[in-house]
């Protein structure tokens, strides 16, 4: 019963979106007030029919409802609570209900919260988020019935896939997702913003919050993914290349752009129909990524499974969202006047080339995730594109990026001078220098990449600090100042030294990690990095709903005894799946990563083991990037100006607990 | 600076960050990409010896042989032809015989595959793209069932979804 009322919610929410799409353009158009009010009420209705339909999959899942084709397939009565409620989203299907929940989410906020938006902007902007939900409304409709019932339910069910069995997973896909659709709201601000031919300060005073919730959410979202593939895969890598990787990074890059470009809508009222291209585009990566992860088109480890029916559905829908205002732009775009003109040394410009930096970054990385498909249909050949490439072709752009961001974001506005802001930051390069030589001396004989990073990183953290020294005036009680300085000033010093910190540790990690694999007999033992390991013990024992194979590993540092690590190799009987469970020794310069592997012919067992320096550096740059983005939120500017209090605080509902 | 002139220099740096772009990534595309070959055609062809490709089929049964200092060997085939591959390192949790492969790596002058990366899915019932492809285009492939068995729900194989919804 409670399936079906889920499935009824589905369907009414999908003819409440139709009506929402329509009435208020109408409205809008013709000047009806009562019109252009429907769209608060059922963007309303449509939030609260989601959530009624996805409590109600929930409630499946949570009571091991195997009557339901989707319970059955993804869940078993015996799986942790807490990953039967994650199972929700641990499936194409489930997954799809949850992006349209936050859909209608965002669209309830901008109905809720956008009163002092003119109301006909408001009304266009309920529209359009309105469309795109009849669009994924009809494809969840169509083709992944979330609540298709079996005839004759089956006992028990065939368990969700073990990998995803796991904390850092089971939230990856909400904050992917709430960063995916979140760049809905940056896409339908900016189709109503062509439709009514005009684009203020107010408007990217409106759009810039919600683009950055929707990229904080995605960095958030991405980092968990990484975190997860490195202590989850075990091999330790962090960042694959994998086309379904870049498809959540591609609309990061065009966000973080978008975000840089929406500063200057803002504050100078330029770039205005390059920032609205962006704002298409940031959703539009969203909807290929959609469309790359949910059609199997190109090969991926780690895909939905695949359906062609599925897919071009999507497929539709994106060229229908991306062409029609691809369209609608290039015929009003030219309606929008630029007013501020600026120098070409200035932070207009400076931002114009962080733009140009991402934009082709992003660019580089499409072309390396869709190749394999242009190989196959132009060259008919197979072919993969690896992270030699992506090494290689995008690398640069972030190098260039990282040199030049500290120079730019001290750039004052309308015209500058590169000599002064230069003369500023000469501390700052001297100790970047210095300590990328220090990092060059300390290593004997190996890549360049080290240094580098540890070059850019500190160039970056400590240009940063520079700034906001430099803003706390030129004497007395500057640092009472500096404490008071502006949410948005510490925002954007935060999220720049979180690239930085994540900058020099990926140059760390990759260019000192240490590998070691061998046969190690229990009770035998052998160095890693000054680090000596001892295979204690491995034992058989059984899980809540799977069988393990775990070995005690003593850690030891000169004699010392740092820990005990537990590698394990689990064997989920339900799935028939083998995992391997990686142990770490996590720590702050360092992490040691060991994982056992298969018993081997003569006695012994197969174990490899890590040397990571610097890997948990990695996230906690993109945890610091995701805290500048809230920190930037709470900017009075936002709470004060354009009367936006509360919107200010609703995106940075459910953030995580660092 | 005259408007056009700031027009011009900053069109020129655009055109400058895009054409470097293109630059590598054409410069990148010709070195890094692995085209995929199935044993027949590395049988037929044997690819230069620098040639990174990939290699995909399923491992022949009975044919893994694990050494003692972490170094295996497999055959890998296509049901017609078979290529030898060698590999140091762990092997993917879901490496079985029987099983769909991909591996990457270059071919040996003895005709041995060595192997620096074999890629397995998530999924148990994972079956290479390239390689259903590959062996649907010999005839070797049976809609629905695949060629290698399974022995949870047909729903997870990639055919298999197509036919059942």
């Amino acid at each position: 019963m409670i399936v079906e009322i889920g499935l009824y919610a589905l369907i009414l929410a999908l003819s409440l979106s139709l009506v929402q799409s329509l009435l208020p353009v109408i409205g809008a158009r013709t000047g009806d007030a009562r019109l252009m009010e429907t769209g608060t009420v059922t963007a309303t209705g449509g939030f609260v029919l989601l959530a009624i339909s996805f409590s109600a999959l929930t409630t499946a899942y949570v009571t091991s409802d195997f009557s339901v084709a989707n319970v059955f397939e993804n869940s078993h009565s015996l799986k942790p609570m807490l990953y039967k409620v994650t199972g929700v989203w641990g499936n194409h299907e489930g997954s799809m209900l949850l992006w349209v929940l936050i859909l209608t989410t965002f669209g309830a906020a901008a109905a809720w919260f956008g009163g002092n938006l003119p109301p006909t902007l408001k009304a266009r902007v309920l529209a359009v988020q309105a469309l795109i939900g009849v669009a994924f409304f009809a494809f969840i409709l169509v083709t992944s019935n979330p609540f298709e019932r079996i005839a004759v339910p089956p006992m028990n069910g065939q368990d969700l896939n073990p990998l995803l069995q796991d904390p850092g997973l089971a939230f990856h896909p909400p904050f992917l997702y709430l960063g995916y659709v979140g760049l809905s709201m940056a896409f339908s601000f900016a189709v109503a913003a062509l439709i009514e031919g005009r684009v203020d300060a107010a408007w990217a005073r409106w759009v810039r919050p919600w683009t950055l919730a929707a990229w904080m959410f995605l960095t958030v979202g991405i980092a968990l993914g990484s975190w997860w593939a490195y202590y989850e895969l075990g091999w330790g890598g962090f960042w694959f290349w994998d086309p379904v990787e870049n498809a959540s990074f591609m609309p990061w890059l065009i966000a973080a752009a978008l975000v840089h470009s929406a500063i200057v809508v803002e504050k100078r009222e330029s770039l205005k129909s390059w920032t609205i291209l962006l704002a298409i585009m940031a959703f539009g990566f969203s909807l290929i990524g959609t469309f790359i992860v949910r059609s199997g088109v190109i090969t991926s480890v780690h895909a939905f499974a695949n359906d062609p029916e599925r897919g071009v559905f999507i497929l539709a829908i994106t060229a229908f969202f991306i062409g029609g205002s691809l369209v609608l732009y290039t015929l009003r775009a030219g309606a929008l006047e630029a007013r501020g003109v600026f120098g070409l040394v200035s932070r207009e410009s400076a931002l114009v080339l962080n733009n140009i930096l991402l934009a082709v970054g992003c660019f580089v990385v499409f072309i390396g995730t869709v190749w394999p498909l242009v190989g196959e249909l132009i060259l008919g050949r197979k072919l993969s594109v690896g992270a030699p490439f992506f090494n290689l072709a995008f690398t640069p752009f972030m190098v260039v990026l990282g040199l030049v961001m500290p120079v730019g974001a001290m750039m004052p506005w309308k015209r500058g001078s590169i000599r002064r802001v230069v003369a500023k930051l000469r501390g700052a390069f001297v100790l970047a220098l210095a300590l990328g030589a220090l990092a060059f001396a300390m290593q004997t004989g190996r890549s360049a990449l080290g240094p580098v990073g540890v070059f850019l990183g500190a160039w970056l953290v400590s240009g940063a600090a520079v700034d906001m020294w430099q803003k706390t005036g030129r004497r007395g009680q500057r640092l009472s100042r500096l404490i008071r300085l502006p949410g948005a000033d510490w925002g954007k010093a935060l999220a720049h030294s979180g690239l930085g910190i994540t900058m020099v540790a990926i140059a760390g990690m990759m260019a000192w990690e240490q590998e070691d694999i061998r046969v190690v007999q229990v009770g035998g033992s052998f160095d890693l990095a000054g680090y000596t390991l001892t295979l204690q013990d491995v034992r058989q024992v059984q899980g809540p709903n799977y069988r393990t194979t775990i070995a005690d590993v003593l850690l030891e540092k000169d004699g010392r005894e740092i820990g005990v690590l537990n590698p394990e190799k689990r064997v989920y009987p339900v799935q028939q799946m083998p995992t391997t469970e990686a142990a770490l020794d996590i720590g702050v310069l360092r992490d040691i990563y060991v994982v056992i592997g298969d018993p081997q012919q003569n006695g012994g067992w197969a174990v490899r083991s890590y040397y990571k320096p610097l890997a948990n550096w990695i996230w906690g740059g993109a945890i610091l990037m995701a805290l500048g983005g809230l920190i930037s939120l709470t900017d009075r500017r936002y709470r004060v100006a354009a009367g936006a209090r509360r919107q200010a605080a609703t995106p940075t509902r459910g953030v995580p607990a660092e | 600076m005259t408007r056009k002139a700031k027009r011009l220099t900053s069109i020129a740096a655009i055109l400058l960050v895009i054409g470097a772009a293109a630059g590598l990534v054409l410069t990148a595309l010709s070195d890094s990409v692995a085209f995929f070959n199935s044993p027949t055609d590395i049988v037929a062809s044997a690819p230069a010896p620098s040639q990174r490709i990939r290699l995909g089929g399923l491992v022949e049964e009975g044919s893994v042989v694990r050494g003692g200092s972490q170094k295996v060997t497999f055959r890998v085939t296509d049901t017609i032809e078979s290529v030898p591959v060698t590999y140091t390192g762990l092997l993917p949790d879901l490496f079985r015989e029987g099983q769909g492969v991909v591996t990457e790596g270059t071919l040996g002058p003895d005709n041995i595959f060595v192997a620096d990366t074999v890629l397995a899915k998530h999924d148990e019932n994972y079956m290479p793209k390239e390689v259903v492809d590959d062996l649907k285009a010999r005839g070797l492939w049976e809609e629905g069932t695949g060629v290698v068995k399974s022995d949870t729900e047909p729903a997870q194989t990639p055919t298999a979804t197509g036919a059942s919804s």
